[in-house]
């Protein structure tokens, strides 16, 4: 519902990894692995069993409930950001230290620093394709840019 | 909150004892802020996942390190690579790929770690007593750490491992603390037959049923036999860490933190009761699969790595056969466990049956399998979960009985009985 997303809606939440980005959101419906659910190499989704299949995170700011699985996700996410087709910021409804993780690491090995927010609260109100920018804890979402 | 540090851990900060433990205590704090830990503790122990190729990122890493002098500074094994070092042959991939996996595989031991090459490192001779800390990476051998050993590891990722290993610290935060071991959902299984209970095929159907609903907290299951075997334990932690991001789970009865299910909820009362019957356990193993197409090329055993007794029950359901001339069937372990079967010349017997035993890696995220055109057909819920996935293939889930009648008939059978009356 495209009502929901007021201009200016600021949600704040708790920086994992502080940092500024910004990006257009994806939102996921179910928690990704990035080992085995993401292809570095194109950024898109290959987990067969995710609802968000073939979306393509490059760029993106990525909204999910949590990570999952792997204990290789952050070095498949550090992968990713280093190739290029990594998300811009990492939004979660829940901490996940082994994304957290693979943030720290692509900042410290290549200076690229994607921030992780979890946002206890107002996840809900982030909807795909909403422009959207991270600031420590603050993520701020403009309107609705496809209607 | 903040964290403090002890005097070394800043001297290390600081870059006192050169750059690269200067990095390592780098990601440890920062890991140990984001998990809001307020000290580090020491760890006695580490199982590294890094040194699993996973692309440049993962050896410009290792290189920071080792190039920087970095050595572990506690007793530390390496998980799975994406090489089967004693049977190179198999490995399909990329040669570049291959020169660099192996070039990662080489700083690894340059640093200190032990070449165990197990995603299964319990089944070595070592493993940590309960209630040690460790820094262990790998979703199974973390969840078997918490659940079944009774030992303190967070979940730990890639490049933490190694840090923690270096460092011999870890962010006294997670799963490490008492509070947070404790149970907080109930999953009660009831109405499963006594049959059906009695089953290898049940455990990691459950595993694969609990990953979803526990998500990150930890669960503890009633309603299953006292004393259920490690291989079951683990076959069930293996796909509640897969399917969800469970870092340990109890199991009244079997697991050394639930004698009681009291004592497993630590005496306060459950947040979360699930009641689980037969129609949602044949759902869970109906998930499992992606085909209906019998026409099976693969059967994949050994995730996690097969213990010595799966060897030998694996074994003893192939008698003096054969497996069928049109199917490949590889049955992954650890290089320890191998030697040990070896030794009780089983490895023989395997190889003269037509199994192809794999070591060092495992087959569903290597180039190992050579026809991944039809069906293959697995006993482990991880695998089925990863591998469509990772190779692109379809997959039965089955029990190993399953998986040796259909290996040898040369397309899918299963024994629907022990589901029918479940």
């Amino acid at each position: 519902m495209p009502d929901e997303v007021s201009p200016g809606l600021a949600l704040e939440g708790r920086a994992m990894v502080p940092g500024e980005a910004q990006g257009d959101v994806l939102c996921l419906d179910e928690p990704l692995s990035f080992w085995g659910g993401l292809d570095p190499e194109t950024g898109r989704i290959t987990d067969r069993h995710h609802p968000q299949l073939d979306e393509s995170v490059v760029g993106r700011v990525l909204v999910m409930p949590s990570g999952r699985g792997s204990s290789s996700a952050s070095s498949a996410l550090c992968e990713a950001i280093r190739a290029g087709t990594g998300p811009a910021a990492i939004v979660m409804a829940e901490p996940d230290e082994i994304i957290a993780l693979g943030a720290v690491v692509a900042d410290e090995l290549y200076g690229r620093l994607v921030p992780v927010v979890v946002l206890a609260e107002g996840l809900d109100r982030l909807c795909t394709g909403v422009r959207c920018t991270v600031s420590d804890q603050m993520v701020i979402a403009y309107s609705d840019n496809r209607s | 909150m903040t964290l403090s540090l002890s005097e070394r851990d800043t001297e290390r900060l600081l870059g006192n004892e050169g750059p690269a433990l200067a990095l390592a205590m780098r990601v440890v704090t920062r890991v140990a802020e984001a998990m809001e830990a307020d000290r580090l503790l020491d760890i006695v122990g580490a199982h590294i996942d890094s040194c699993l190729f996973t692309g440049m990122a993962a050896l410009d890493f290792a290189n920071r390190l080792a190039d920087g002098g970095a050595r572990v500074s506690v007793p530390t094994t390496l998980n799975v690579s994406s090489l089967d070092l004693l049977h190179p042959e198999l490995s399909l991939g990329d040669p570049e790929e291959r020169r660099l996996a192996l070039r990662l595989m080489e700083r690894f031991e340059e640093m200190g770690c032990r070449p165990t090459w197990t995603c299964a490192p319990y089944q070595l001779e070592e493993r940590p007593a309960f209630g040690e800390h460790v820094a262990w990476a790998e979703s199974n051998a973390i969840v078997f750490a918490n659940s079944v050993l009774g030992a303190r590891t967070h979940r730990y990722g890639d490049f933490i491992d190694l840090c923690c290993a270096v460092t011999g610290r870890a962010p006294a935060a997670g799963l490490h603390l008492d509070a947070n071991r404790l149970a907080t959902v109930v999953v009660r299984i009831e109405g499963v037959s006594e049959d059906l209970l009695d089953r290898d095929v049940l455990y990691p159907v459950v595993g694969g049923l609990l990953g979803p609903l526990a998500g990150k907290a930890v669960p503890v299951l009633v309603g299953l036999p006292v004393g259920v075997s490690e291989d079951r334990l683990k076959a069930l932690g293996a796909a509640a860490a897969a399917t969800g991001s469970v870092g340990m789970f109890h199991v009244v009865g079997s697991t050394p933190e639930a004698p009681t299910l009291e004592a497993a909820l630590g005496g306060r009362p459950a947040g979360t009761e699930i009641r689980v019957g037969s129609d949602e356990i044949r759902a869970a193993r109906d998930r499992l699969s992606t085909t209906a197409d019998v026409g099976l090329r693969t059967v994949s055993l050994g995730t996690p790595h097969y213990s010595v007794a799966q060897l030998g029950r694996l074994v003893e359901l192939l008698g003096d056969r054969r497996v069928h001339e049109q199917v490949a069937v590889y049955a992954s372990t650890g290089r320890d466990v191998l030697h040990e079967v070896e030794l009780r010349g089983w490895a023989d017997r395997l190889t003269a049956a037509g199994v192809q035993l794999v070591a060092d890696t495992c087959t569903y995220f290597t180039s190992i399998i050579e026809d991944t055109s039809r069906t293959t057909m697995t006993d482990s819920a991880k695998w089925a979960y990863y591998a469509p996935g990772n190779l692109g293939v379809e997959v039965v889930f089955g029990s190993v009985e399953d998986c040796v009648e259909s290996a040898i008939a040369g397309r899918v059978v299963r024994d629907e009985g022990v589901w029918a009356n479940a």
